[in-house]
């Protein structure tokens, strides 16, 4: 336990040290959920009933951009190396580093959303919902990712392979955190979806670290 | 078991639906055709045991 | 005992390179022939002797390949992901290569469901595609089967190729009845844009017939161009061996 409070706060500060590369998924993430009204036209009606997909579809793509960067440094230097041979368990490290990840990189998302939300003309409680689902969802994001990076570390292709490797993988978070806020706004309610969001959110916290951790092993044997 | 159709160019038709059926099962075969004409392609450049062989030898 | 480990000890040999290439050799025609009778079978029944459907006329006669291609595409997946467990557990590089050379013929049997569900719907519900569950689920398995070969033939170091491979098809057939279940409630939320497809015409005889020949030929023809293929990435990857080069003096 000490461990982990201990590499992410390590990560934490790393993070710190190199905040432009934040505020650039956060920018990314904003530019991406404001292209869809100038692509699509402004018309209030149908800007509210995508709303939710756009800035969800945002999310998954900027929750990817940082992601070469999760292990490949770590790879160079040798750290990698170090905390495969320390006494921390691997998957613990793994899920250290995703969870600084996430809260680097996945939380100003979830700051960010009920603006984006506004601008799509979303209700105050379709905001909250859309905040809930991104707060339970982006986690499984950034640990799908990070099975992602792990299996492409060092590739020359790496760049390209994560989206193709991990988005297919993701459609269910997609669907679930936009199949959210829809059937909060058609009055079906969204307890069930976000009880399922959370439910995967479980299950994945379980298992990927131990995947990453196995998938980072391949990597760098 | 008895034919169902009368006449080729009623198989040919499809009962109107010519177009997809033969679409279907024309871009199958022409899958197919890549597919086992790739592996041929891929298992000539390899060569056979016995050039293999010989290339080996003079390595 | 004494049987059991005769029989594993057997099972290891074949899981070599080397025994397994000339099996492979001999195999393939075999199982090549045995699917072109089967096609021919099913095909002349499928379209020659089949009657036609009462409700959606010839144009049910895609189901012949549409069907068993849709059925091919989930199977190889699973095939990849039963050779992935043998990766991990016996460590074989057999399985591994049988692995991959099946996930382009799996991708290719994906691609013909799509495109046969494509040219079926368009006459039956009037849309090219139609974002069903079933059409949507499919259309990942493509986008998994190409991450899969994208992700294989980014990485040079073929041991770890074999096993990052194995290790994705797991997550993959993992994630699959996920993906399933989350399209299937997806479509269910969005009412309005959604088709039934779930009706299940009163098949004739023949049409069941060649159904399963054509299914049968399928798998049997996956079989053959494995095979083919997994002898082609042997011979790639052990060029250099001894026994390759004894095999082609031989």
């Amino acid at each position: 336990m000490n461990a982990l409070v201990a590499i992410m706060r390590f990560e934490l500060l790393l993070a710190w040290r190199r905040k432009s590369a934040l505020a650039t998924t956060l920018g990314f993430f904003v530019i991406v959920a404001s292209l869809f009204p100038l692509g699509l036209g402004a018309d209030p009606q149908l800007l509210r009933l995508i709303g939710s997909g756009v800035v969800w579809v945002a999310a998954l793509l900027a929750t990817l951009l940082g992601l070469a960067r999760l292990f490949a440094a770590d790879h160079e230097d040798g750290t990698l190396e170090q905390l495969r041979l320390s006494c921390v368990p691997l998957p613990l490290a793994a899920l250290a580093k995703i969870g600084a990840h996430w809260l680097v990189t996945a939380v100003p998302l979830c700051l960010a959303a009920p603006i984006l939300g506004l601008q799509y003309g979303l209700s105050a409680s379709a905001i909250g919902v859309l905040v809930a689902s991104l707060v339970l969802g982006t986690p499984v994001l950034c640990l799908l990712g990070a099975m992602g990076a792990a299996l492409t570390l060092g590739l020359r292709a790496g760049g390209v392979l994560v989206p193709v490797l991990v988005l297919p993988l993701e459609v269910p978070v997609l669907i679930m955190g936009a199949g959210s806020v829809e059937a909060h706004m058609n009055g079906l309610g969204a307890g069930p979806w976000l009880s399922l969001l959370a439910a995967l959110l479980i299950v994945f916290v379980l298992a990927t670290p131990w995947v990453v951790a196995f998938a980072l092993r391949i990597s760098s044997e | 078991m008895p034919v169902f159709w009368n006449s080729v160019s009623e198989f040919v038709a499809m009962g109107g639906y010519g177009d997809y059926v033969w679409g279907a099962y024309g871009v199958t075969l022409m899958a197919i055709v890549i597919e086992v004409l790739a592996l041929r392609l891929r298992s000539r450049r390899l060569g056979t045991p016995a050039q293999r062989a010989l290339g080996a030898g003079q390595s | 005992m004494a049987t059991l480990t005769a029989s594993r000890s057997r099972f290891f040999r074949y899981a070599s390179p080397a025994t397994f290439y000339p099996l492979a050799g001999r195999l393939w025609p075999w199982f090549a022939a045995v699917a072109a009778v089967l096609a021919l079978a099913g095909l002349a029944i499928g379209l020659l002797i089949a009657p036609t459907d009462a409700t959606q006329g010839d144009s049910y006669r895609i189901i012949f390949i549409h069907v068993p291609a849709a059925w091919m595409s989930m199977f190889i997946y699973l095939v990849m992901a039963f050779y992935a467990v043998l990766t991990f557990v016996f460590q074989t590089r057999l399985s591994a290569m049988m692995m991959r050379a099946l996930a382009p013929t799996g991708a290719m049997f994906t691609f013909i469901a799509l495109w046969t569900g494509a040219l079926w719907g368009k006459p039956t519900w009037g849309a090219w595609w139609v974002w069903d569950a079933r059409l949507t689920s499919e259309l990942i398995l493509l986008f998994l089967y190409l991450g899969f070969m994208a992700l294989q033939s980014a990485i040079d170091d073929t041991r770890r190729a074999d096993r990052a491979g194995a290790l994705v098809a797991l997550v993959g057939v993992v994630n699959v009845p996920i993906i399933y279940f989350s399209v299937k409630w997806w479509n269910t939320l969005h009412q309005g844009a959604s088709v039934s497809l779930t009706r299940a015409p009163s098949m004739a005889r023949e049409m069941l017939i060649g159904m399963l020949l054509m299914a049968l030929a399928c798998w049997m023809y996956s079989i053959a161009v494995a095979l083919v293929r997994v002898r082609a990435l042997i011979v790639e990857r052990e060029r250099d061996a001894a026994w390759l080069r004894e095999a082609g003096e031989a």
